[in-house]
Order: structure tokens, then C-alpha cells, then sequence
């Protein structure tokens, strides 16, 4: 049943980021994400909530994100997510790097001066 | 992706599901705060979150590993659909189990008897040390006895090559007194056998170098069995004295469970050091076997040159004094040379190593044709499943995928062929065993179901699995899903093209059957030639007596006298007709051999030392002269009886009445002249597969060198088993330090054709197995094809076949693929037959009558497979056929 991933590799890492960078501030259900990213991004990165939970399993498989069930703000069960020491590191990892790529790539695509 | 993730994959399932679905719920809540219509809010969250099941599906494929995933689905999928057609299940895991347990059982055989190492530290640096080329019979000989004592002592103390060196012999010797006496096996050592073996005690000490010798108190070691069984287990530290042959000893410790001695297939009871006789050792005796570990860095070739070099002062250090020049100066030519000893000596090995190979060769032939079926029926079961192997492929299964799939219902097959098959081979081992061995020698062999049996059976397991599968699955997953759902099984002729591969398969099984009955007749026959064979002398109604009286205090010079007296009071014993005494038993497999000359001519003849009575008592007839009667006595003339074949040899055929022969000097046997008296007929001498050699008899009382026994042959009409009893009876009760010994004289030479049994009982059944096998696998591809060419025989018919025309063109098909089968079948068996050929007897391997008989019979068993088929065909109602249509 091995399936190829829908998201081309950019865009999966970028949503890992993305996920990381919200639960920066504190612990997050994954509703409040989405909405979060989706706010954000202006609908551009996630246009299906459904592809955030792939990608919140493999946070949480690398150990860079944890999570506990807990009751949401109109009293429902969910589950939380907060942002480990390593999620952390990897976040700022993550960050520079892709600060990096996007000068880069900005200082490539400037208009060439004449 | 981790081991813990994997395992706890349905946990993981479980909790996404349930973190989608508080998803959901909040999203809904969410949408009908904003005023959506309940049913619409729940739709819409579903919008937004997107596919849920791609989405589980996703995060489990996270978890999983593929192929191990698709693998368990496989299998799940193959035990479903072998359960909806149990009766295919159980006659493909019957025919697997059947042909995977009798091979396993022969491997086990062949494991335990040739490719085990003796378990002892590092056996391969073991090697034994013997005469390269053998000794030519010279002296004499025990079994397993390489190497004289005296010739043990020269490398034990001159040699270099080996870190250390241990002798050892094989002994039957007797423990007890009087009525309590009974066999062990000794196993006698010397001084560092267990040290340079590297055996550790199970409990007390083991020999050790100072009990060599002198031998100042008596010490033994039991092995684990013989501690267990005779000396109850009891604790060692209390001592336990025991009588051997007279002699107090005292048992010091025991061995550990697994070491068997150094013979495979007839472990010790009692371990005793060398010790110095009174005598001399005697420089002509060949009864120990040397062996020693090689230096590290050492190989066995430079072990066997340095001992060559050796050789020439070791043997001219012992040459055995009282022998003939041109003996003595053969014995200063002997060279020594090393041999491998990893796996200890074993005469087993010797005469069961071709058969069991063969065996091993049959029965993997066996589970070849079993696979041929199997393939067969796979194949059957391919085509019908080939509307949804279609529908499969058409939905977008890969090829890999469906073949993958196909080959997990065979291999299912085989590993549940294979588990019971090993559990079979267990029981088919001891019945095996149970039927080779000689009474006697059943404890000695251990067969252990080791990593190797394991291995073996998980190979053979494997193999089938492909031999069987691979090709049907290759050829339904090849299969272009147009064609097939179109054809769905409703063609009006099948083409040749698609029965091609049922058709090879059933030539092979032919061809491999037809070898198996030949091989199975020509076993058969073989042992039915020896069982008849008459060997030129009487065998039914004989009964063998060994009588021993070294306990008894008689001096030397009485021995003959008492062995007289022995012989008479047997003789007037109810029910016995007659009785002798020889020094040979014949046909048992013992020589006793003499230089001879007679005039110029030299040459060597049997001697055997016989009582009056013994030609009557054997039947042999007595052609010339007379036979030895009680005027020949210790102080008259020296007389001889020769057979035929003697006097062919020594007189050129012409009457030898009166010649005198004269034998060689040796040890003991001082050059003696006899004078012939008598010619008897020729007979066979230790074997009834061997020669009738040149042989020379004479009488009892004559013999040089009368030892303290005497073997004795009874002629009687009374049942064996009771006349042993009653001599039995008298024996103990009018000479109670008597040894006796007592064997019905037919059966034990019976006995020796275990082997010949073992192969003609075994190719037999699976000659009889594999036909039966083939027959099967005939009838069930000639059905298929019938009932695949229904439509076609329905419209012959319908335009005015005659029902005679229809059957012969059904067994037309099969007396084609039978003839083809049969002419391969022929070149197998010929080419086959060499490695047969030494162990036949009386009949050549490429005997013409037995390959008609086996052809026959295949011929009778395919006709009669083909022709129920073939009559169902002729009985189709046309109409109902075509009505199918």
C-alpha cells in the first residue's frame, strides 16, 4: 500500500515549518491550526485542512512536536499539540534556512539592471 | 518510520480517526454558530477537512512497511481463499507433507549417520592416522584396528605434527558372573584421549595419562547412557565397583550426554585405559585406531607427509617377528598418511552413504513429481480465477502485485507442507531406523533435528514453493485482461498453446515415475536374488551357539578337551540332529585367511578348523575322498579337505587325493603339511554377495592355537527359539561360567541384508507412491482438458461422432504424452542406473525385463488413469452440451 505523498517535498517542508511556527506561541489542537495557517497563508498553503494531519503524525514521529488530548475553548475533547526542545531547535533551523533559500532565490529573480 | 510506530500501527489508526473526527465536531459546532442548518454545517466541515479516508490511509501508510503490509495481506487473502476449497488444501498439503517428510526423514538419516562432526572442541583439527593403502590383511585385524600397540607407542612418543595424539579400539567384552553376565561395548584409551578430545566430565574424572600403563587400580568411565541405565544415575564419589571379565574396576566418572565414543552409530558403555598385558604387546595385532589434533596452522597434507617421512623407522622398528620374509618386507614398505576424522569412523557410514544418497535422490524425486501435480492444479485453479485476475488487472493491480499474490497461496501451501513434513519425518525416521539397524545398534545413533534438518526441510520448503507456483502465477499475471474476460472460459476448442504447460509437467511426471519403478523393481528384485541365493550350504535350521570359558579356571591344555565335551553334550540335547564346531561361521562376514603351497604353486586359502559332523551338519556335500572323522586326532597325520575352487587353482583340476599342502608360517601357526583327503563342494564364505573363494578345512582337533571358546552350529528340525532355550537351560545349570550366546544362524545372516531390505522396501513404496502420484496427476489434466473441450466434443458428437471415435481421440492426447514420458523415462533410468549398479545383486542395472515391466506397468496405470476421462467425453449428451453454449 505504499502511496507516493500528494505534497511535492518544498511544500511538505514548508508546512512542517509553518506547523512548528504556530505552536511556537503555546499548545495548539490541530483545528486551530489549520485555521491558523490558513489565515495566515491567505488560503494559499493549505487548502484541505485533511493534509495537516499527515503532517502533525510526522512531526510527532521525529519527536519535534508532542501531544495530549485535551478540552477545546467550547468544551470538546481534542488533541493538543506543543512544540518539543527539539521541535524548537529544528524550528529555528528550519526558519534561517528557509530565510536563506528565499534571499537567494529574491536576489536571482531581481530585475537585472542595465 | 520505527519498530514501536509499526507495531502500534492500529493504535495510531485508531487515534487519528479519532483526532479527525474532534476535527469535524469543532469545525461543525463552529459552522452552526455562524447559523449554518445542522445537516449542511456537517457537510461543510467535511469540505474543509477534505478526504478523511485518503487522509488514514496517508498517516497509515506513515506507519507501515510496505511490502511486509502487503505481505501479511497476501497471506490473509491465500489462507481465505484455501479455505473455500479445502478439499484442493488438504490434498496439496497431504501430497507436500508426504514428499517433504520422507525426504526430511532420509536427510535426518544421512545428518546423523555422514555429515555430523563427533561432538567433541573443534573436531575438524582431528585426524586419523593410518597405512595409506591399508595393510593388505596382514595379522589381524579388529574392527575399526588401523594401527598395532606397539606401533601406537613409536608415534605417541616420535611424532611432531600433532599437539597431541590419542589411540583407541572397540571391544565387546563381558561384565558380571556367572548368570548376571552380559555384553558392554569398550571403548579403550589411551592415556590422553579425553584431554586431547577436549571431553569434559559430567560427573567425577575422565582417564587421565597416569591410568595408562601399569594400570595399578583398575579405573573405568561410563558414559551418560550406560550410567543411566545399568548404574541407575547412582553418585560416582561412593564408587562403583564392577566385575569386567573377572576383573574388579572401579567407575571414576562419567561422560557427557552427547559424546558417543568415537564409533557413529554404536556408542561405549565402559571407557578403560591401555594397560601393559603380561606378554608383549604383539607387533602383528591391528587393533587400535590413531588419531591426533593437527599444530595450529597445520594441514592435514603436511601432517600426511611428515608422517611418510616417518614411516620408514617406525616400521622398521616393529616389524612382527615369526612371519614370512616377503609379509615382513611389505610391512617395512607400509607409509603412514593422515585422514580427515572430523566426523569419527563409522561402518554405518561406509554401507549406508550410497543408499542413503540415493535414497535421498528418490525421494526428492518423489516431491518433484508431488510439485508437478500441485503445479497442475494451480494452474486449473489460475485459469478459473483468470475472469477475476482480469477484472483485477483492468481495476489497476500491478503485475507484481497479482504474482506476489499467487505466490503466497503456494508458498502457504509449502510451509504448511513443510511443518507437517518435518513432524512426519520424525516418526518416518525411527520407523527407518527401527528397519535399517541391526537389533542392537538403535541406541547408538542419535538423530537430532538440528539447525541443518531445519535448514534443509526451510530450503526444500522454498524450492517447491517456486518449482510449483512460479509458473502458474507468472503465466495468470501474464494474462491481457481483454482476452480473458472476453474468453471467460467459454472457447469452442482450447489451443494446443494453453494445455503446453499441463502437458511437459505430465511427460515429466511420467518420465520421473517410469525411473522410480525401475529403480523400485531392480531394488526389489535384487534383495528377492539374495533372499533365494543359495549360498552352497544349509541355512534354515541352523542355530549358532557361542560358548566362552575363560571363566572357567580350565587350564590351557583342557581347552580342546572341553570344547569336545561341549560339542557332545549339545550333540545329545532332544530335537538337535547334528552338531559342529568351526573356527569360522560362515556367511557372517569374518575371514580367516592362510598362506598356502601346494607343490610349486603359492597362493593364499581360507582355513577353517571344523569338528567330523560339519559338512553334514552345513549340507555340503563331500565330492571326493572322505570327510574328517574321529580317527583324525591332535597326533595323526595333519588332514586337509578342500573345495573345488582349490583344487582349480592348486592342482589344475585334477584329482588332489593324497597332495599335501603346506601353510605359511605366522604367529602361532607354525608351517604345518596337510595331506588332502577330501574335496567339497564350493560355497560362498563370509558373504552371500561375494565370492565362492579357494577354502581348506581341517579338523577341530588339529588346530594350533585353541583359544577359550567355541563356536558351535546345531542342525535341527526344532524351531530355533525353543532349542535355544532348552541348550540355554542345560548350559547354565550344568556349567553355570559357561558365556553363551545363541542365534538362529538364517537370520542373522538375514540381517545382513538390511541394506538391500531398506532399499528395495523404500524404493518400492516410493516407486509405488510416485506412480500413484503421476496416475493422479494424469487423470486430473486429462479431466481438465475434457472438460475444457466440452463444447468441441458436444458439436463432434452433435454431427454424428461416433462415442468409440471420441474416446480414442481423448486417449490418443495421452498415450502421446505417455510414450513421449516413457522414452525420456527409459534414458533417465539407463543413465541412473549406474550409480545402482554396486548395489545390485544378481541382476545388471540396465536389465532388459525389468524396464518392460516398469513401462508396462506405467502403461497400464496411464491407460487406466485416461480412460475415465476419455469415457465421460463419449457419454456427453450433445444437447446438453451445446445448450451450455
Amino acid at each position: 500500500m505504499a502511496r507516493k505523498q500528494p505534497e511535492s517535498e518544498i511544500l511538505q517542508g514548508t508546512l512542517d515549518m509553518l506547523i512548528l511556527h504556530t505552536l511556537a506561541p503555546g499548545a495548539a489542537h490541530g483545528h486551530t491550526i489549520a485555521y491558523a495557517i490558513e489565515r495566515r497563508s491567505e488560503d494559499v498553503l493549505l487548502v484541505e485542512h485533511g493534509s495537516l494531519y499527515p503532517a502533525l503524525h510526522r512531526l510527532e514521529a521525529r519527536g519535534w512536536i508532542a501531544s495530549f488530548w485535551g478540552t477545546s475553548e467550547n468544551n470538546r475533547k481534542a488533541r493538543y499539540y506543543r512544540l518539543t526542545a527539539a521541535g524548537r531547535k529544528q524550528l529555528h533551523a528550519e526558519t534561517s534556512r528557509w530565510q536563506r533559500v528565499v534571499r537567494a532565490v529574491n536576489q536571482v529573480l531581481r530585475p537585472v539592471e542595465e | 518510520m520505527t519498530w514501536t510506530q509499526f507495531f502500534r500501527r492500529r493504535w495510531w489508526d485508531e487515534e487519528r480517526a479519532r483526532e479527525i473526527s474532534a476535527y469535524l465536531e469543532i469545525e461543525t459546532a463552529d459552522n452552526t454558530a455562524r447559523g449554518m442548518p445542522p445537516a449542511e454545517a456537517a457537510a461543510a466541515a467535511h469540505r474543509k477537512f477534505g478526504n478523511t479516508g485518503l487522509v488514514q490511509e496517508e498517516i497509515h501508510c506513515m506507519n507501515t512497511i510496505g511490502w511486509l503490509e502487503g505481505a501479511w495481506q497476501d497471506l490473509r487473502y491465500a489462507v481465505r481463499t484455501l479455505r473455500l476449497s479445502p478439499g484442493f488444501a488438504a490434498v496439496a498439503i497431504l501430497s507436500l507433507a508426504l514428499g517433504m517428510g520422507a525426504n526430511t526423514a532420509i536427510f535426518q538419516l544421512l545428518d546423523a549417520v555422514r555429515l555430523r562432526s563427533l561432538p567433541v572442541a573443534r573436531p575438524q583439527e582431528l585426524a586419523e592416522v593410518k597405512i595409506a593403502g591399508g595393510n593388505h590383511g596382514m595379522g589381524l585385524n579388529q574392527p575399526y584396528g588401523e594401527l598395532t600397540r606397539p606401533l601406537w607407542e613409536l608415534i605417541r612418543d616420535k611424532q611432531q605434527v600433532f599437539s597431541g595424539v590419542f589411540a583407541w579400539s572397540a571391544n565387546e567384552r563381558y561384565i558380571g558372573r556367572g548368570a548376571e553376565m552380559r555384553h558392554f561395548n569398550e571403548l579403550l584409551v589411551s592415556g590422553g584421549f579425553f584431554r586431547v578430545l577436549g571431553v569434559t566430565p559430567y560427573r567425577g574424572r575422565l582417564i587421565e595419562p597416569q591410568d595408562e600403563g601399569a594400570c595399578p587400580e583398575p579405573v573405568a568411565v561410563a558414559s551418560y547412557s550406560y550410567w543411566q541405565s545399568e548404574l541407575g544415575g547412582r553418585d560416582i564419589g561412593s564408587g562403583i565397583k564392577l566385575y569386567a571379565d573377572g576383573d574388579l574396576v572401579q567407575v571414576v566418572g562419567v561422560t557427557p550426554p552427547e559424546f558417543f565414543g568415537m564409533v557413529v552409530g554404536d556408542s561405549f558403555d565402559l571407557a578403560m585405559p591401555f594397560c601393559k598385558p603380561n606378554q608383549p604387546l604383539r607387533r602383528d595385532v591391528f587393533e587400535v585406531s590413531v588419531m591426533g589434533r593437527l599444530k595450529p596452522g597445520w594441514t592435514r597434507e603436511r601432517a600426511s607427509a611428515a608422517m611418510s617421512a616417518l614411516s620408514p623407522g617406525l616400521f622398521e622398528a616393529t616389524v612382527p617377528p615369526g612371519r614370512e620374509p616377503s609379509s615382513q618386507q611389505m610391512y617395512r614398505n607400509f607409509r603412514l598418511a593422515a585422514y580427515p576424522a572430523s566426523g569419527g569412523v563409522s561402518e554405518l557410514r561406509q554401507t549406508y552413504d550410497k543408499s542413503l544418497w540415493l535414497l535421498l535422490g528418490i525421494t526428492g524425486l518423489v516431491l518433484l513429481i508431488a510439485c508437478a501435480n500441485l503445479a497442475n492444479l494451480m494452474l486449473a485453479r489460475a485459469s478459473a480465477r483468470g475472469r477475476e485476475i482480469a477484472v483485477r488487472m483492468a481495476l489497476g493491480a500491478s503485475r507484481g502485485r497479482l504474482l506476489r499474490q499467487l505466490l503466497a497461496e503456494s508458498c502457504l501451501l509449502a510451509i504448511i507442507g513443510a511443518a507437517l513434513g518435518v513432524a512426519l519425518s520424525q516418526t518416518l525416521c525411527r520407523v527407518l531406523f527401527w528397519a535399517v539397524l541391526p537389533e542392537g545398534r538403535k541406541a547408538g545413533l542419535r538423530v537430532i533435528t538440528d539447525w541443518r534438518v531445519m535448514l534443509y526441510a526451510g530450503a526444500a520448503a522454498i524450492l517447491t514453493c517456486i518449482i510449483f507456483g512460479a509458473v502458474p502465477a507468472l503465466r495468470a499475471s501474464n494474462s491481457q485482461p481483454s482476452a480473458a474476460m472476453k474468453a471467460g472460459g467459454r472457447g469452442m476448442t482450447a489451443s494446443r498453446e494453453r494445455f503446453s504447460l499441463e502437458r511437459a509437467m505430465i511427460v515429466t511426471q511420467i518420465s520421473v515415475s517410469l525411473l522410480l519403478l525401475v529403480g523400485a523393481l531392480l531394488f526389489v528384485r535384487s534383495f528377492r536374488n539374495l533372499m533365494t541365493f543359495n549360498p552352497g550350504m544349509r541355512e534354515a535350521g541352523i542355530t549358532s551357539a557361542f560358548l566362552g570359558f575363560w571363566q572357567s579356571n580350565l587350564p590351557h591344555e583342557r581347552w580342546m578337551e572341553f570344547e569336545r565335551q561341549l560339542l557332545q553334550e549339545v550333540q545329545q540335547t532332544p530335537g538337535v540332529l547334528t552338531a559342529a564346531s568351526t573356527t569360522h561361521v560362515p556367511l557372517w562376514g569374518g575371514s580367516w585367511t592362510h598362506g598356502v603351497r601346494v607343490g610349486s604353486t603359492e597362493g593364499d586359502s581360507k582355513f577353517t578348523w571344523v569338528s567330523p559332523d560339519y559338512f553334514r551338519t552345513m549340507g555340503i556335500p563331500v565330492m571326493w575322498g572322505r570327510a574328517f572323522n574321529q580317527n583324525d586326532s591332535n597326533t595323526s597325520t595333519r588332514a586337509a579337505i578342500v573345495n573345488e575352487a582349490f583344487v582349480r587353482k592348486f592342482a589344475g583340476g585334477r584329482d588332489p587325493i593324497g597332495l599335501t599342502l603346506r601353510t605359511g608360517e605366522e604367529p602361532n601357526y607354525p608351517s604345518t603339511v596337510y595331506e588332502i583327503v577330501g574335496v567339497v563342494t564350493d560355497t560362498k564364505y563370509n558373504d552371500v554377495r561375494g565370492i565362492s573363494p579357494i577354502q581348506a578345512f581341517a579338523p577341530a582337533t588339529q588346530l594350533p592355537n585353541q583359544g577359550p571358546w567355541a563356536n558351535l552350529l546345531i542342525y535341527s528340525k526344532v524351531p530355533s527359539n525353543a532349542l535355544i532355550a532348552t541348550l540355554k537351560r542345560k548350559l547354565a545349570h550344568d556349567h553355570p561360567e559357561v558365556i553363551t550366546e545363541f542365534g538362529n544362524f538364517q537370520q542373522v545372516v538375514r540381517d545382513r541384508f538390511l541394506q538391500e531390505r531398506m532399499m528395495a522396501t523404500l524404493s518400492g513404496f516410493f516407486g509405488g507412491l510416485a506412480a500413484i502420484l503421476a496416475m493422479v496427476g494424469l487423470y486430473g489434466v486429462v479431466s481438465y482438458m475434457v472438460a475444457r473441450r466440452r463444447n468441441e466434443i458436444g458439436v463432434r458428437l452433435a454431427l454424428g461422432a461416433d462415442r468409440r471415435q471420441v474416446i480414442a481421440m481423448v486417449m490418443r492426447e495421452a498415450g502421446r504424452m505417455l510414450a513421449i514420458g516413457i522414452v525420456i523415462g527409459t534414458g533417465l533410468s539407463l543413465a541412473a542406473g549406474r550409480s545402482a549398479r554396486s548395489l545390485l545383486f544378481g541382476l545388471k542395472a540396465n536389465d532388459p525385463s525389468t524396464f518392460v515391466a516398469a513401462g508396462l506397468l506405467l502403461a497400464a496405470i496411464a491407460v487406466a488413469a485416461s480412460f475415465i476421462p476419455a469415457r465421460r467425453a463419449a457419454r456427453l449428451d450433445p444437447m446438453a452440451a451445446l445448450r451450455d453454449e
